[in-house]
């Protein structure tokens, strides 16, 4: 009996402990890519054409997993452990972090691709009613009273941060902009925002599907997307004077794929991108292709827009997590009560 | 927070209730109250559920339900759901004894540690397994050096939803097994049978109804748990995202309907819980 | 103080059936909770206090608690009615009602989240006829109590009932006797016994929509210093790498639910003796 005790508990405890045992990895290779929100549409069709392309090459059946969220939230969890063989966010700070916080890539993976390994791009829209019942052409018209922008959380969401800079940027290029009246034009402008979603594709579902706000600051592709998706005759784009040069950066994570072998996959998915069928792909789902001649087949796509750039207005991303989103920065004052 | 539930009670028989009771219209108005509340709160939304669910017609809702990644969400709800229910219920069933039938120091404490993860966050109950397994975690260089992966896969979520789910069995068992006293399995022993033959004889038949109610509830729970199971899962489509996670990655692809039809499946298995719980409750009261 | 743990007892199985409670208690809970304090810890006090002090924060708590305590009660005096109208009213359809209080308890919490976002959204179910009058549910303080209120709605209902099934009879009928009309009975006799089962209820409700999550997420505006509850400041935290800080505001959460579950195990404490007295 008195055995038989000790067995059962080592048997109970085993079995808790074993509940903690890993699944092995499925066999031929996979990829994880860990994207940013808009993305998803974007990878589906993706995936399946470099799949196809990858089994001709090579004759291996590879699997191509995608895990999409905030780009701030997602470079967190790669940093937490989540296996990402190629990281695509939204941009470049995001994959700084993933180095300077875990090592996992080198501090110089922008120049391992081509354009700031950013192969498509993509700029700041105004999503407005049908109709434009506000009126709202501008930038500075946003701040108006009785105006509501939606816009996601700059501390969560990629897409909110390049909004904001664009929003200070075309503050500082008014007629004697400076600092401070960007700074008092973006206070204006978010009292203005009803609610802060955690990433681009929560902020347009709030302003489309729960029928919130006026206009939504919105990436290009995603505001091309909702118009499609949701209702060409509920909604039309406003393309303000002045917008942000927006690069999502792509890149492979080298421990994980030096780890898994997947290191010529991933280069290739990564590659891909900027062949004429990947920028295809990427033109067809409204992100501005760096490919002249898919660019030129699309001009008529994409609207005209006068663009300035993070480095030129800014100083690079760093300065700008710095200046504007890390903790006490532009962002966090503009949200202390009694300011 | 050993409240004794209902099973509890009706085991130990009804008191007579009087014949007294309020004039009509006070009771017309009390009772419309009630169901005005009640409806507001608890048909609206599960009318909703199903409404939406089944707005772009019945095809539509098979077709979410059949997709790939949707089957994937449920085949892990289903594999968390199988892991953490019978760990959960031999911890229930361990608690419960030795709370019940013993008298020891501490007895307290380990109650209100039982009762921990009612009142922590679930955002919390998953923050602490990524403090403790994440690559930047204690065991995180360890784990990662011997290629073994808890947060961000399967056995992340599996620990999460224990967490969040270990007390409802225990909570049913504890009270219902203090109300019962020890003299029937004291009088098995005394008659010559064994510690588990006295389990299995006479304790088990005692609790078995408290013991079905508080795995429906753990069950459910576990199927349903979003909160823990969001900051450990990573989200990685087909693999480690459970049903509520997928509902959420639906919601966000302004697949509504799709969202709906796949959280209709757990709505029904609420109703399943909710239907069960009360055919216990008429049992015993036979 | 003799092996006064086995004394009088003859049942086998204490040192196993202990032994594997503690062991799953302290991998389950105790390691992962000593992680959060240890991390906590990492900070000097001054950082600690400047971080769960800040005025986001502080709103935060203020919001949280606050709209907890305020659906809490809400969800005392209608759960308070509505077990008193099931256990003492002929209704038809009374079961299936009855076994619908416990839908908020079984329902997972994304699919409750989704659901009231969507009925209360301005071009929602309920939400287009209050959006006239200028009543924003979704995404305000008042989604928030919405979303708080149904998921508590069960746990009045629930530890009241049982009290008032096993209430005597002759008690009532005593104080009708005696000349009191039925309000008069009810707030001098019966309330005063219905009182720590509510109070229980009550606090079960406050400490269930303090710490939840998933169900407010969606319908709540996530505004800071206005519509943004404590839990997901935590996540905002954290994905700003700012583990030390999430911890910090994590362990205050706890340190509130400790105390709440030591206030709720006191008032069963009290409803008991006053039951068997």
């Amino acid at each position: 009996m008195k055995h038989f005790k000790q067995i059962l508990f080592l048997t109970l405890s085993v079995f808790t402990l074993g509940a903690l045992v890993p699944f092995t990895a499925s066999a031929g290779s996979e990829l994880l890519n860990v994207s940013y929100d808009p993305t998803r549409e974007l990878y589906q069709d993706y995936n399946t054409v470099f799949s196809k392309y990858w089994l001709k090459k090579s004759g291996d059946a590879l699997t191509i997993k995608q895990s999409h969220g905030g780009s701030g939230t997602q470079a967190r969890s790669v940093i937490d452990g989540l296996e990402a063989d190629v990281v695509t966010l939204a941009l470049a700070y995001d994959i700084d972090e993933i180095h300077d916080k875990a090592k996992l890539l080198p501090a110089d993976w922008q120049k391992r691709l081509p354009h700031n390994s950013s192969p498509y791009t993509s700029t700041i829209v105004f999503l407005v009613r049908k109709g434009n019942p506000k009126a709202i052409k501008d930038w500075s018209d946003l701040m108006k009273p009785g105006i509501a922008v939606i816009t996601p959380n700059p501390k969560t969401s990629g897409g909110a941060r390049w909004n904001y800079l664009a929003a200070w940027g075309s503050a500082l290029k008014q007629k004697g902009g400076s600092d401070t009246t960007a700074k008092d034009f973006m206070t204006k402008l978010f009292k203005n925002v009803p609610v802060l979603d955690s990433g681009a594709r929560g902020a347009t579902n709030t302003f489309v599907q729960r029928g919130l706000g006026d206009v939504l600051l919105a990436w290009e592709n995603e505001a091309f997307l909702a118009i499609n998706e949701l209702g060409k005759d509920k909604f039309e784009i406003v393309v303000p004077s002045l917008s942000i040069l927006a690069e999502p950066p792509v890149t492979l994570v080298d421990k994980v794929v030096d780890k898994k072998g997947t290191r010529k996959v991933a280069e290739e998915y990564l590659k891909y991108l900027y062949t004429p069928e990947g920028q295809e792909i990427a033109a067809k789902h409204y992100y501005r292709p760096i490919d002249k001649k898919i660019a030129g087949k699309y001009a008529k796509v994409f609207p005209k827009v006068k663009l300035i750039t993070i480095d030129e207005v800014f100083g690079g991303w760093r300065a700008a997590q710095t200046k504007h989103f890390a903790d006490g920065g532009s962002f966090d004052q503009i949200y202390t009560p009694g300011k | 927070m050993m409240e004794s539930s209902k099973i509890t009670k009706k085991q130990t028989g009804n008191k007579k209730q009087s014949g007294l009771t309020e004039p009509a219209p006070v009771r017309w108005l009390l009772t419309t109250t009630a169901l005005v509340f009640l409806g507001f709160f608890l048909f609206l939304p599960l009318a909703a559920v199903f409404s939406q669910a089944l707005e772009k017609g019945a095809a539509a809702y098979i077709a979410a339900i059949r997709q790939p990644d949707a089957l994937a969400a449920i085949r892990l709800t289903l594999l968390t759901a199988a892991i953490s229910v019978p760990l959960n219920l031999a911890f229930g069933v361990s608690a419960a004894w030795s709370v019940a039938k013993f008298d020891f120091p501490g007895k307290s404490l380990l109650l209100t540690l039982i009762d921990l993860p009612f009142s922590v966050s679930p955002v919390i109950s998953g923050l602490i397994y990524v403090l403790l397994f994440g690559l930047q975690g204690w065991l995180g260089p360890w784990l990662a050096a011997h290629n073994l992966k808890i947060i961000f896969a399967v056995p992340g979520i599996v620990l999460a939803t224990i967490f969040v789910t270990f007390p409802f069995v225990a909570r049913e068992l504890i009270p219902l097994m203090q109300s019962q006293g020890k003299e029937e399995e004291e009088a098995a022993l005394v008659l010559g049978a064994s510690g588990f033959t006295t389990f299995f004889r006479v304790t088990l038949p005692n609790i078995k109804w408290g013991l079905l109610y508080g795995v429906i509830l753990c069950n459910a729970r576990a199927m349903g748990e979003f909160g823990a199971v969001s900051v450990v899962s990573g989200h990685i489509r087909g693999a480690t995202n459970t049903i509520p996670l997928h509902v959420e990655i639906l919601y966000n692809e302004y697949n509504y309907a799709a969202a709906f039809a796949v959280a209709s499946l757990l709505a029904l298995l609420a109703l399943v819980t909710v239907a069960v719980k009360s055919l216990v409750e008429l049992k015993l009261e036979r | 103080m003799k092996l006064f743990i086995k004394q009088n007892n003859i049942l086998p199985g204490f040192g196993l059936s202990l032994g594997y409670t503690i062991f799953y208690l302290g991998v389950i809970v105790l390691l992962p909770l000593s992680a959060l304090v240890v991390k906590t810890a990492s900070l000097s006090w001054t950082a600690f206090l400047h971080t769960v002090t800040h005025p986001r924060v502080l709103a935060s708590y203020r919001l949280t608690f606050g709209t907890a305590l305020l659906a809490a009660s809400i969800n005392g005096v209608f759960g308070l009615l509505t077990a008193w109208v099931l256990t003492r009213y002929r209704l038809p359809g009374k079961r299936i009602i009855d076994a619908l209080v416990d839908l908020p308890f079984a329902l997972p919490t994304a699919v409750a989240g989704i659901t009231l976002a969507t009925i209360f959204a301005p071009n929602g179910w309920v939400g287009r006829y209050l959006e006239p009058y200028g009543i924003k549910v979704a995404y305000t303080p008042l989604g928030i109590l919405v979303a708080m209120t149904f998921i508590g709605l069960p746990f009045v209902v629930r530890t009241v009932q049982p009290v008032l099934e096993d209430l005597e009879g002759e008690l009532e009928e005593a104080a009708a006797c005696l000349g009191a009309n039925r309000w008069q009975t009810f707030r001098r006799v019966i309330f005063p016994i219905l009182l720590p089962a509510i109070l229980t209820g009550f606090a079960l409700a406050f400490a269930r929509a303090v710490g939840e999550y998933g169900s407010i997420i969606f319908i709540a505006g996530n505004m800071p210093m206005v519509s943004e509850i404590t839990p997901l400041l935590i996540i905002t935290k954290l994905e700003q790498y700012d583990y030390a800080g999430a911890t910090a505001i994590a362990v205050v959460m706890l340190a509130a639910s400790f105390l709440l579950l030591l206030v709720i195990n006191l008032l069963q404490w009290r409803s008991r003796r006053y039951a068997k007295a």
